[in-house]
């Protein structure tokens, strides 16, 4: 991991629209009189959201005036966490889970459906710009192992073979189904439960 | 108090200091980085740890409130190796680059390694590198050297006001920038060179000039502006290579203003270094006897009454006095002006041009009111004073004009001057917060002493502060900022002739009544010239030296010892750092021997004489001026008025910053950042 920088390429300007406005209010009233800048977090995710899935430096600026804060502390916080995207992702962002559990599992497999269907690096659009992928830390789905995210759902159980075929249907335009790929429902254990077999409601 | 033991020996603090500050009073030295005394505390470095009995693990002591009964130790062995340990790290990625560093010598961290660190590394790996940031004309970066003590963020945020500065991603990718790498817009910004423990932050005109071992250093005055900051003057030969503050919890605290600090290299060039005379518009380098003769055989053919002097901003007291007595007793002329345009002045009492409050009271204040003036650029430290104040007390501060940021929030009136009509005759709301504030600070800047209606508004503003009781012995609410660095010395000394508060000298001048007109350091004048004989004394060549005749070639504050009054009126002495450039002498004596040369008598035997004679006026003035009761100001007319703040170009303000390489570049700076519109 480096530092993350903004995108070279910036849109000039940035304004809240009318649904992320209403989110805004809402998280900015939980907070005490004057203490509004707490939720700056918040709101960046909120931005994040609205410009497809990738905060410019023009939503910090308006996230700034709209807390009176200043523009560098919202690009401290910006920077420090991973999960905002400075720069540009695809509509469909895939984030692919490459801690130890999913990595013993084979989570580099998946790593290489990502480079073979979508880019060859991280972070960089697919040929018909609709999709990028990157490795991330764990994202508390080991049980599935491995895994992977794309946008808000979880595809879980992959291997290199379904993972390209959820790949496929992606770049077609199509959302496959998420959850396990290798038919489990949640997180049950394989082919049964093998313990507290007396128990209804384990 | 809190009683404790730091290695054995008994110590009693006050409550809320922190284990560091109690070691302190033990005399017993802590190592640490991010922790600075006039800053928030951090804990970031982890250098300051201490051992403290009961705690298994080692306290970084400047985060740890003392208390009672604690047993501090910091000579074991346990210490010892923490120490260690952490400077390991903090060396893990800082470079091996001492030889090309400028800190070489005065770095906090080369010298805390030597004495608590280990002498090998043990890591192999690749150290990171990080590349450089801009941050104006002033700072010039490293930041490969950083090790990420936030002193320059906490700065920038809790003292300059700006919120420029931060810190960047995370874990090993931190990086200190400012925000998009603009430079940083504050007139204290370079104190982020003196805080910054390594090399990461450096002076960038300093850079590569000097090592810290090869300079002179001589403990000074600046004149850059009226506040009288103190500072040290680090000279190689007879070049001044740099200034840096000095310690005076009374006026600077710790901190100088970039135009103090950086305007130095002005007096490299523009130099005036030998007399000139103008022959046909055009100057020749002459001797000083020419001169002398030439000057002599004009006074001597001139009326006495058509003969003016005016004094500079820049100028000593020693040199303002032997001026005023070289025209009152050789000439015996009394047309000496100091003021170099239409300023009011009412010199009945000393108290009219003084900031009288002082610099430590605004901390105290509880009610401030800036009436034409903008103190971020009067007076850039007084200002970081006024932010202190309203951090500490959330102090109310109300401005008659809007004049931009402060660095602090504040209300503003409309500048209209019937506002201040309606304060003084207590139909105003400012009037209540006035006479509820128990010391209430009132800010008269120059601005308001230019106007047509100045005498109206000090005037009756005094008289309002007088009535209400918040001019007296313990609180005393009128303040004027001063404009330049001789301004309350040449004052104190008379260097004035008023009727009613106005500047007949000027006036007269205006009006081409003089033959002969006598410019000490006067550089700030605005004047068309017609038939006038001009002899000007001044170090530089600038405004003045244009419009003369004669040039007479004098020394710069760093090249002479002198006295200087602040706007507090505080009496202060700057020292000679340095020397006059080739055939250029000392102000003092130039008049002294042309007083010689005029009626072959010396007004003073030397420098010795002077100075007594000098301080022996000023002492007998502040007697004098205790037991003056000032009669009341009759005449007060009302003029309708906007009232305007109007500064000067703040890096231009004076002949030596003028000459400034430096000044230009940070004007430059300012102005590029307004033509792309990122500013704000």
């Amino acid at each position: 991991m480096s530092l993350r920088r903004p995108s070279k390429e910036q849109p000039e300007n940035f304004e809240f629209n009318a649904a992320s406005l209403e989110a805004a209010k809402v998280i900015i009233e939980k907070y005490p009189k004057d203490k509004q800048q707490s939720a700056v977090m918040a709101l960046l995710y909120i931005a994040q959201k609205q410009n497809s899935n990738w905060i410019p430096l023009a939503a910090m600026k308006c996230i700034g005036k709209f807390l009176d804060m200043p523009y560098i502390k919202i690009y401290e916080v910006a920077t420090f966490y991973t999960m905002y995207n400075l720069a540009p992702v695809g509509k469909y962002f895939i984030q692919v889970c490459t801690t130890t559990p999913c990595m013993i599992r084979g989570a580099y497999k998946v790593v290489e459906a990502c480079k073979e269907k979508i880019s060859e690096n991280e972070n960089e659009l697919s040929k018909d710009q609709s999709c990028s992928w990157m490795e991330v830390e764990c994202l508390g789905a080991c049980v599935n192992a491995p895994m992977m995210q794309v946008n808000d759902d979880y595809y879980e159980d992959l291997d290199k073979e379904n993972t390209l075929k959820i790949l496929d249907k992606i770049l077609g335009g199509e959302i496959p189904k998420p959850g396990s790929y290798r038919g489990r429902k949640n997180n049950e254990p394989e082919n049964n439960r093998k313990t507290l077999m007396d128990l209804k409601n384990a | 108090m809190l009683k404790l033991k730091v290695n054995e020996i008994d110590v009693e603090v006050d409550e809320g200091l922190t284990v560091l500050q109690a070691c302190e009073k033990a005399g017993v030295e802590i190592p640490r980085f991010c922790y600075h005394e006039k800053l928030s505390i951090a804990g970031n470095c982890r250098m300051c740890l201490v051992e403290l009995e009961k705690s298994p693990k080692p306290v970084a002591s400047c985060a740890m409130p003392a208390a009672e009964g604690m047993n501090i130790k910091t000579n074991t062995e346990f210490v010892e190796k923490a120490r260690k340990g952490v400077m390991e790290f903090l060396l893990a990625n800082h470079p091996l680059d001492c030889p090309v560093c400028d800190q070489g010598g005065e770095c906090d961290l080369q010298d805390q390694s030597m004495f608590y660190g280990v002498d090998k590394s043990r890591y192999k790996e690749n150290k990171r590198e990080v590349s450089e940031k801009n941050m104006g004309p002033l700072i010039k970066t490293q930041m490969t050297r950083c090790i990420h003590c936030t002193r320059c963020v906490r700065f920038a945020t809790e003292v300059a006001g700006v919120t420029e500065i931060g810190a960047i991603g995370r874990g090993e990718d931190m990086e200190i920038t400012t925000y998009l790498e603009q430079s940083m817009q504050s007139e204290l910004s370079a104190n982020v060179v003196d805080l910054c423990p390594v090399g990461a932050l450096t002076s960038k005109p300093y850079v590569f000039e000097a090592r810290p071992w090869e300079l002179k250093k001589t403990e000074s005055i600046d004149v850059m502006d009226a506040i009288g900051s103190n500072i040290r003057v680090d000279t190689y030969g007879w070049e001044v290579k740099r200034i840096l503050p000095r310690i005076n919890e009374d006026i600077n605290e710790e901190w100088i203003s970039d135009k103090t600090r950086y305007a130095c290299d002005g007096l490299l060039n523009q130099r005036l270094d030998t007399p000139y005379i103008k022959y046909n518009g055009k100057f020749e380098k002459a001797s000083w006897n020419e001169v002398f003769n030439i000057i002599k055989s004009k006074f001597k053919n001139a009326d006495k009454n058509k003969i003016c002097g005016m004094s500079g901003d820049l100028v000593n007291m020693e040199t303002l006095y032997i001026f005023k007595e070289f025209f009152n007793k050789t000439l015996g002329s009394y047309n000496v002006e100091s003021r170099s345009d239409h300023t009011y002045l009412n010199p009945q009492n000393r108290e009219n041009y003084l900031f009288n409050s002082t610099i430590n009271g605004i901390e105290e204040a509880d009610f401030i009111l800036l009436v034409g003036s903008n103190p971020r650029y009067e007076a850039t430290i007084l200002n970081a004073r006024i932010r202190k104040a309203y951090l500490q007390n959330k102090t109310k501060i109300i401005s008659l004009n809007n004049v931009g940021d402060l660095t602090y929030p504040y209300e503003s009136l409309d500048g209209d001057i019937e506002n201040i009509k309606k304060i003084t005759e207590d139909n105003h709301e400012v009037s209540n917060l006035i006479k509820q504030a128990k010391k209430p600070l009132i800010i008269f800047g120059q601005s308001s002493l230019k106007t047509k209606s100045a005498k109206y508004i000090f005037e009756s503003f005094k008289s309002f502060l007088k009535k209400n009781n918040k001019i007296s012995d313990e609180w005393n609410s009128l303040n004027t900022i001063s404009e330049n660095a001789s301004t309350v010395g040449s004052f104190d000394l008379g260097l004035y002739k008023t009727v009613d508060g106005s500047n007949e000298v000027l006036k007269n001048l205006e009006n081409h009544m003089f033959e002969i007109v006598y410019l000490l350091g006067v550089d700030n004048l605005k004047f068309e010239k017609k038939n006038e004989f001009v002899i000007y004394q001044g170090s530089h060549g600038d405004k003045g030296a244009d419009i003369a005749d004669i040039i007479l070639p004098g020394a710069a504050y760093t090249e002479q010892n002198g006295y200087f009054t602040n706007l507090e009126g505080k009496l202060q002495k700057a020292y000679k750092a340095s020397f006059p450039p080739e055939e250029a002498k000392e102000d003092w004596l130039i008049i002294n021997e042309l007083a010689e040369a005029m009626n072959h008598r010396k007004l003073f035997n030397d420098k010795d004489e002077l100075d007594s004679s000098l301080l022996n006026q000023i002492n007998l003035f502040i007697e004098k001026d205790k037991s003056i009761k000032a009669s009341s100001v009759k005449n007060l007319e009302f003029n309708k008025e906007i009232l305007k703040v109007e500064n000067e170009d703040y890096y231009y303000s004076n002949a030596i910053a003028r000459a400034s390489k430096t000044m230009f570049e940070c004007k430059k700076a300012k102005i590029n950042l307004k033509l792309t519109g990122t500013e704000g």
